[in-house]
């Protein structure tokens, strides 16, 4: 979203500062939903946050960088989250994260040149006997194999949406 | 509904609602835990009400939405009362099937029972699956029997009894002594002793007050604290709601993983129902106590499970710790007196004081009183949360309850206590499970992950697996933690990839030796624990790495070789479409090749590989 055009949704994000009384010990809250919103954290939504909590920029930053909930870039039409917890990773959740790399040709935290795809990994989804399990927009698919891999690619491709 | 305004108040709701649920004698309980959710139950519970709607039945069966009953391996679970019937991997095609002939005919339908593998007899009953019947399911068990969002469902099995006994019958020093006398030790990981920790914190000068539960749960492959939350909110809450009266606390926080959005969910109901009730807020069942719980999201960092840590990311700032030299329990968050539980051990304080320490220190062992919850997984066959005594033997664990190794493995280790804790070789399966005995042994307790490993699992590839995850999630303010968890990543990604010197091992424990004793928080204080316990156990699997540059089990890509064995191939052609380089060439009906020299080794032919045709060695 381009500046001005996030300009005009400043009372929103103004209510989100709202629904957390404008306290500085609720920042991480107030990200979380502007990320839920956006995709992303845009950089006209962390200024307007900055003076409206009155902490400077550069700590909203360390913060926004800190976890790994938080994204400074726009991410893809759909998110893939490959979970590397350990109970995935030794039933092989290594060759399925290898294999959507080699088939949507980018890296973890990358975005498909169409922007239809975020590639994630995630450290636990707390779904141990389905794994390895990925996810997709909320979505699970359990028991993945590489062979598994395309078919579930398929059903968000872009060509498929049209 | 009108607040409860005193103990008779609320001793008559829970008769009368129990009065109610008497008569509501049949009800279908699914599971909805993320488990089931993931395998599908949602469309199951939808199928449900609507066949129970169609039928008009709403005022004679009651869908009951669980959270997890902790059998996940078979899921979705769906258990008809009475006779507490047990239907596995059920589908929303089985809906209808289930309620004519169960529910209405009264019949047992045979194909959804489970199968006693050892025995080969199907069970009928929940409670006698061995799975559940080998456990002592004294936190766990009521996940089962409520709506997480049903406020009333908890109320009927005696909920916020502990409170009342509490708020009104006993002071907050005795409430400190009966933890005291519990042995409850703190279920996060570092097994403090619970109600000591509550009686530094009353005698800590400083106000307010701060209580929180730490339900940041990082550890892969746990989510005992993330089922709790989801399955059974209000028993976190009265825990948390009892000790902040013990302690003296007026405000607490509840710093919740962002991955659990459910759990975020039924927490914020629980707190908004237990408010309208009465039994949270502003003078509390009439007593005069006023408690408030706000819910914070975590932001998806490993080191926030740290209580300095997550005490500076509640504060808004990024969760790095700081040295502990004055402790949280005089000055936690924002500088005050606080008092950090985890889930586990907040939903454990109710059952104690309903119960007396007496009755839940004759649980366990020794110094390890009461039940610990597991999250079995791994190449286990029955994948689930698991509740044992302390004390329970690594083999009644992992046979008993978790029925083996899939696919006639051989088992090799079990790996406890996260990133911090280390790996159990299958020499020791006779270890009774408690605090002392896991750190004996090289391990920890830590939140309770259980990761049970096959011959197929490589030790260095799961101490590098380790190592990699906490380079990731060391914040990053001390040395120690930052640049020797870094260098050991390196050295065991060598041994890995075939570059491995003679003098690796004694580097790695050199190195471990310095980041154990000069990191500022647990996360580095423990982080050589993989490496090092696995050097323990399975040195030879590094020197087999470091000299003869293989893999036994298999996993370490540089070191492996895929071929194909012509006896076995039938020429499918299954593997040829998988791979990704064209290496497989061969005939239709023919034994295929691999060109070694164009294989990636990404592994594609041997999952697709319907033959055991594949060789990897």
């Amino acid at each position: 979203m381009h500046g001005e055009l996030l300009s005009k949704d400043f009372p929103a994000i103004d209510a989100i500062i709202k629904k957390y009384g404008e306290r500085k010990e609720f920042l991480i809250c107030i990200l979380q939903d502007i990320q839920a919103r956006y995709g992303y954290l845009p950089k006209e939504a962390l200024t307007r946050v900055a003076e409206k909590l009155d902490i400077p920029l550069i700590q909203i930053y360390s913060v926004a960088t800190f976890f790994k909930a938080f994204s400074l870039r726009p991410k893809g039409g759909h998110t893939i989250h490959v979970c590397l917890g350990t109970a995935c990773h030794v039933r092989g959740a290594e060759r399925v994260l290898g294999k959507i790399k080699r088939d949507l040709d980018i890296n973890v935290d990358e975005t498909t040149k169409d922007m239809n795809f975020t590639l994630k990994t995630v450290n636990c989804l707390g779904a141990c006997a389905l794994g390895p399990i990925v996810e997709i927009d909320g979505k699970h698919y359990g028991n993945m194999t590489t062979v598994k891999v395309e078919s579930v690619l398929k059903k968000y491709s872009i060509k498929k949406m049209e | 509904m009108e607040k409860i305004g005193s103990p008779l108040e609320l001793e008559k709701l829970t008769k009368s609602i129990q009065g109610k649920k008497k008569k509501e004698k049949a009800f279908i309980s699914i599971c909805a835990g993320t488990g089931c959710r993931a395998s599908g139950s949602e469309s199951v519970i939808d199928a449900f009400k609507e066949e129970i709607k169609f039928l008009g039945l709403q005022s004679k069966v009651r869908v009951k939405v669980t959270g997890c009953h902790g059998f996940c391996e078979k899921g979705p679970i769906v258990v008809i009362h009475p006779g507490a019937i047990f239907y596995q991997n059920v589908e929303k095609e089985d809906v209808l099937e289930i309620v004519s002939e169960t529910i209405i005919g009264g019949k047992i339908i045979d194909r959804l029972l489970y199968v006693d593998p050892t025995t080969g007899k199907k069970i009928t009953k929940e409670s006698d699956i061995p799975f559940y019947n080998k456990q002592r399911r004294i936190i766990l068990g009521n996940n089962g029997k409520i709506d997480p969002t049903n406020i009333e469902d908890y109320i009927a099995i005696g909920g916020y009894s502990a409170l009342s006994k509490a708020l009104f019958r006993m002071i907050p020093e005795q409430i400190i002594e009966e933890v005291k006398k519990s042995g409850l030790r703190g279920r996060g990981g570092g097994g403090f002793p619970t109600g000591r920790k509550w009686e530094y914190c009353r005698n800590a000068k400083g106000k307010p007050k701060y209580v929180i539960c730490n339900a940041d749960e990082g550890d892969p492959g746990a989510y005992m604290d993330r089922s709790l939350l989801e399955g059974n909110p209000h028993s976190v809450l009265e825990g948390m709601i009892i000790g902040a009266y013990a302690i003296g606390s007026k405000v607490g926080y509840a710093y919740v993983r962002n991955e659990y959005p459910l759990a975020v969910k039924h927490l914020e109901i629980a707190i908004k129902q237990a408010e309208q009730y009465g039994l949270l807020g502003k003078n509390i069942l009439g007593s005069g106590f006023n408690f408030s719980v706000q819910i914070s999201r975590g932001g998806g960092a490993f080191v926030c499970g740290e209580s300095t840590a997550l005490m500076a990311s509640l504060e808004g700032k990024p969760g790095e710790p700081r040295a502990k030299y004055v402790h949280t329990v005089e000055k936690g968050l924002w500088n005050k007196p606080t008092t950090l539980n985890n889930v586990e051990t907040w939903a454990n304080v109710p059952i104690i004081l309903n119960k007396s320490a007496n009755w839940y220190s004759k649980i366990g062992t020794e110094k390890s009183k009461g039940t610990k919850i597991f999250s079995l997984v791994g190449k286990i066959n029955n994948t689930g949360l698991v509740e044992a005594p302390m004390g329970m033997k690594l083999h009644e664990i992992i046979y008993n309850i978790g029925g083996g190794i899939p696919n006639g493995k051989k088992f090799k280790a079990v790996q406890t206590g996260g990133p911090s804790g280390g790996c159990i070789p299958e020499k020791l399966i006779n270890l009774p499970i408690d605090y002392e005995k896991l750190t004996e042994a090289g391990s920890m307790m830590g939140s309770g992950g259980m990761i049970v490993m096959d011959e197929e699992n490589c030790m260095v590839d799961v101490a590098k697996y380790f190592l990699k995850f906490l380079t990731e999630e060391s914040c990053g303010k001390c040395v120690p933690c930052r640049e020797g968890i870094l260098q050991m990543a390196e050295i065991l990604e060598d041994i890995t990839k075939g570059n491995g010197k003679s003098g690796d091992i004694e580097l790695l424990e050199e190195i471990s030796t310095v980041i154990k004793d000069t990191s500022l928080c647990a996360l580095g204080g423990t982080a050589p624990n993989p490496v090092l316990s696995t050097i323990r156990y399975f040195r030879d699997e590094y020197n087999v790495h470091i000299k003869d540059k293989k893999c036994p089990a298999g996993v370490c890509q540089a070191l492996i070789q895929y071929s194909i064995n012509a006896k076995k191939c039938i020429g499918c052609g299954a593997c040829l479409k998988q791979c990704p380089q064209e290496a497989i060439t061969g005939e239709k009906k023919q034994p295929h090749t691999i060109d070694p020299e164009k294989c990636i080794k990404c592994g594609a032919c041997y999952d697709a590989c319907k033959f055991d045709a594949i060789k990897r060695e």
